[in-house]
């Protein structure tokens, strides 16, 4: 029988993987305050906001009340997983066949490295270095019989980063700690009510038992309770490399340029998922500058992309607002474009004879994209708000629409919708008999009945009618955003009805039914 | 027989009904070759050629962005792509009410200067498409399209001035009900809509309808409404004041 039992395992964790990844994407300290929030509660938060008394699932006002110089970012679940894969990959050159628990965590059979490293103290030190060469400090290495000890055992240890459990000695070592983390948050008050609070006391009661009233799930935490966990590590086969880099040297400082040198690597790009018989329908581009500015964006695409679409978007991500022939800010050095979302062939198969119009308009608006950039082309839909204008939302052709929820606008307007909604302020003048403009007072009422009407520049003419004020009153809150207006509707000597409204600077026209 | 006779009062009447049936044989059996119907507005049907919008053809539409919606109402609602050029403007809430189905909708609000390249890609594929010229358009330049739009099926509705236009819709007099001075709601308005075109007609026809009407729908205008706007002589063209109705364009600098 040699030293090391077949089960062991060595689990690598680095701590607080979320906040280190937001930090890194932010280009924030890690080592300053920082939480991670998700629903308005704290997800994650740094070593310095924990000192100060944040913990997770704190409402956000009140990590901001207890740690004033926090900096407040959302947590995003796909940097992490995003953020983590150089990680592996370069902990895969250390150590092969390795298994991603969680981003943050890796599980990995022990007998090879220690074997192979000479000693399984060796094995953590090496796995060590290799992450701090990637500049994640703080990671810690467990090793003991099976992950799950492993990893408490990388958790449980404050004065080296590495703690190890003698062979054998996994649930001894586990014994002093809570029960909840092998069951649920129901079975956990459950059997604290029973007087079972920690592992040692449930991997004392009989496992026929925990079968009995607990089932598979509650069997599954006693043994992992008792150190005799039955599932080894499952080791991951390293996926394929679709993601390109492009590097310009001299740096690029023209658009046409850069897509002209970069269309053969965009085909190479699109050649190689095919070749796998993958489609790509969402990639990401990040764009380095000489200045060391950095620019990343993901795209998504109604079918799947093309090399031609790909170069659009890349040229689009540059462009802005402007058009192909101006120059760049500073000139492009690196561009890296990384498939997010691919998909079988199989599903994107088009039928024998096309797939009918649809495919045709999407040809079509694409073309149009090409011509105008992303933003020309928009489908529209109706989404929430009291002011016309944010009542429309425009969506970018290839680009999800946020989703639609119905929810009541008090104060919003009826039924009745006027066709033109105008996008900027147009000032009219709205006078009253004496040719004074007609104000609203504190309490919103008239100053006088409005008489003649005018849009800018033009000759007052008869108010056929008129009703309001109708206030808008939004985002009191808000010092920025705060809104305070007074709507009118209004017929004029044409026959041709406005939506007008009244601000602190005066009158302008917000829609026209016409 | 006894139906037909109920309506026939005077004779201005029974020529506009003999009109009205002559257009609807015209739309039956086309003179020119293929040119299909595409779904139209009922209320439409006393005042395009032919009663509905055909494949191939220019409809300015002019003065109203209600009017441009309900030419573009019914092809939407019958399945049909449908796309506005140049108009940022239009009003999605608005169109959604009138029956635009928005997952079939295309928006170009700012085509800038390529505007007729981008009616013209788009013509290719999207059978009804709606545009505000940006700027005149020279004949050439709408002789070109307007053989593309013939090869390709599709209508053009010009929400603007278009030379060669097959009809024209124009709005003349503008009510609305509802709001009085002071108090009220807008809720309906009633239009006088009057058409000329090629072919079809010769002389401008005028129909008044409601548009919007109080289901946010389009409907002719009833006989009593034409009795009282038309003085008794029951013809909506003797209204006193008809004018065409020129809104402030606020796109474009005067």
């Amino acid at each position: 029988m040699t030293a090391v039992s077949p089960a062991r395992a060595i689990v690598l964790w680095c701590p607080d993987w979320p906040v280190f990844a937001a930090a890194r994407e932010a280009g924030l300290d890690p080592a300053a305050p920082l939480a991670l929030t998700e629903g308005g509660a704290v997800h994650s938060c740094s070593a310095a906001a924990r000192r100060d008394g944040v913990v997770r699932g704190l409402r956000l006002r009140e990590a901001q009340y207890r740690s004033p110089a926090i900096t407040v970012l959302p947590y995003d679940p796909v940097l992490d997983v995003r953020a983590f894969e150089p990680v592996v990959r370069q902990v895969e050159q250390t150590v092969p066949a390795v298994q991603i628990v969680r981003p943050g965590t890796l599980a990995m059979r022990a007998r090879g490295p220690a074997r192979y490293y000479g000693g399984e103290d060796a094995a953590a030190q090496a796995l060590l270095e290799t992450v701090e060469r990637l500049g994640v400090a703080g990671a810690r290495v467990g090793i003991a019989d099976g992950p799950f000890a492993a990893e408490q055992a990388a958790r449980a240890v404050r004065s080296s980063p590495v703690g190890i459990v003698a062979p054998g000695g996994s649930a001894a070592f586990l014994a002093p700690l809570p029960v909840g983390l092998v069951v649920d948050e129901r079975t956990r008050t459950l059997l604290n009510r029973l007087g079972v609070r920690t592992l040692g006391e449930f991997a004392a009661l009989p496992p026929g038992d925990v079968r009995r009233r607990f089932g598979a799930a509650g069997a599954f935490g006693h043994d992992r309770a008792a150190g005799r966990e039955a599932t080894g590590v499952a080791a991951r086969t390293p996926p394929p490399e679709f993601e390109i880099t492009a590097e310009f040297e001299p740096p690029l400082d023209r658009i046409d340029q850069l897509a002209f040198a970069f269309r053969v690597r965009a085909e190479e790009f699109i050649d190689r998922m095919r070749a796998a018989r993958l489609v790509c329908t969402a990639i990401r581009v990040e764009l380095d500058d000489e200045r060391g500015g950095h620019s990343a964006r993901s795209w998504l695409h109604p079918r799947w992309f093309t090399p031609a679409d790909v170069v659009d978007r890349v040229r689009w991500q540059l462009q802005g607002a402007g058009t192909a022939d101006t120059g760049l800010v500073s000139p492009i050095t690196k561009l890296r474009v990384i498939p997010e979302r691919v998909d079988g062939t199989a599903n994107h198969e088009a039928g024998l004879w096309g797939q009918g119009p649809d495919e045709r308009v999407h040809h079509a608006l694409t073309r149009v994209q090409s011509m105008l950039g992303h933003e020309g082309v928009v489908t529209a839909a109706v989404g929430g708000g009291r002011m016309l204008a944010d009542r429309q939302v425009l969506v970018p052709w290839g680009d999800r629409p946020p989703e639609h929820r119905e929810a009541p606008w008090p104060g919003s307007l009826p039924a009745l919708a006027p066709a033109s909604v105008f996008r900027e302020r147009h000032p009219v003048a709205l006078l009253d008999s004496a040719g004074d403009p007609v104000a609203i007072d504190e309490r919103g009422a008239i100053s006088s009945r409005p008489e003649r009407f005018a849009v800018a520049g033009g000759a007052p003419a008869q108010v056929r009618a008129w009703a309001g004020p109708w206030p808008v009153v939004e985002r009191w809150w808000d010092a920025e955003r705060a809104r305070r207006v007074h709507r009118f509707q209004l017929v004029d000597h044409d026959g041709c009805a406005w939506l007008l409204v009244r601000d602190d600077e005066g009158w302008w026209a917000e829609a026209r039914y016409d | 027989m006894v139906t037909l006779a109920a309506p026939l009062r005077s004779p201005t009447a029974r020529l506009e009904r003999v009109d009205e049936l002559q257009a609807r044989i015209q739309g039956m059996q086309s003179t020119r070759l293929e040119t299909r119907a595409v779904p139209t507005h009922p209320a439409f049907a006393g005042l395009l050629p032919g009663g509905s919008l055909r494949e191939g053809t220019v409809v300015e539409a002019q003065g109203s962005t209600t009017l441009v919606m309900a030419l573009l109402a019914a092809p939407s609602a019958s399945g049909r792509w449908v796309a506005v050029v140049g108009m940022p403007e239009f009003g999605v809430e608005a169109a959604a009410r009138f029956g635009i189905d928005l997952d079939r909708l295309v928006l170009v609000p700012e085509p800038g200067r390529q505007w007729l390249a981008v009616v013209a890609a788009l013509a290719d594929v999207i059978p009804v498409v709606a545009v505000r010229p940006a700027q005149r358009v020279a004949p050439a330049e709408a002789s070109r399209l307007g053989a593309r739009l013939r090869e390709r099926g599709t209508t053009l509705i010009a929400a603007g001035a278009w030379p060669g236009a097959d009809a024209s819709l124009g709005v003349e007099l503008s009510e609305w009900h509802g709001l009085e001075l002071g108090h009220g709601l807008l809720d309906e308005r009633e239009v006088v809509v009057s058409a000329a075109g090629r072919g079809g007609f010769a002389k401008r026809r005028r129909s008044r309808l409601r548009m919007p009407d109080r289901a946010l729908g389009f409907a002719v205008a009833d006989d009593a409404a034409d009795d009282r706007g038309g003085a008794g002589t029951g013809h909506p063209t003797a209204a006193p004041r008809l004018t065409p109705v020129l809104h402030a364009d606020f796109a474009r600098p005067a």
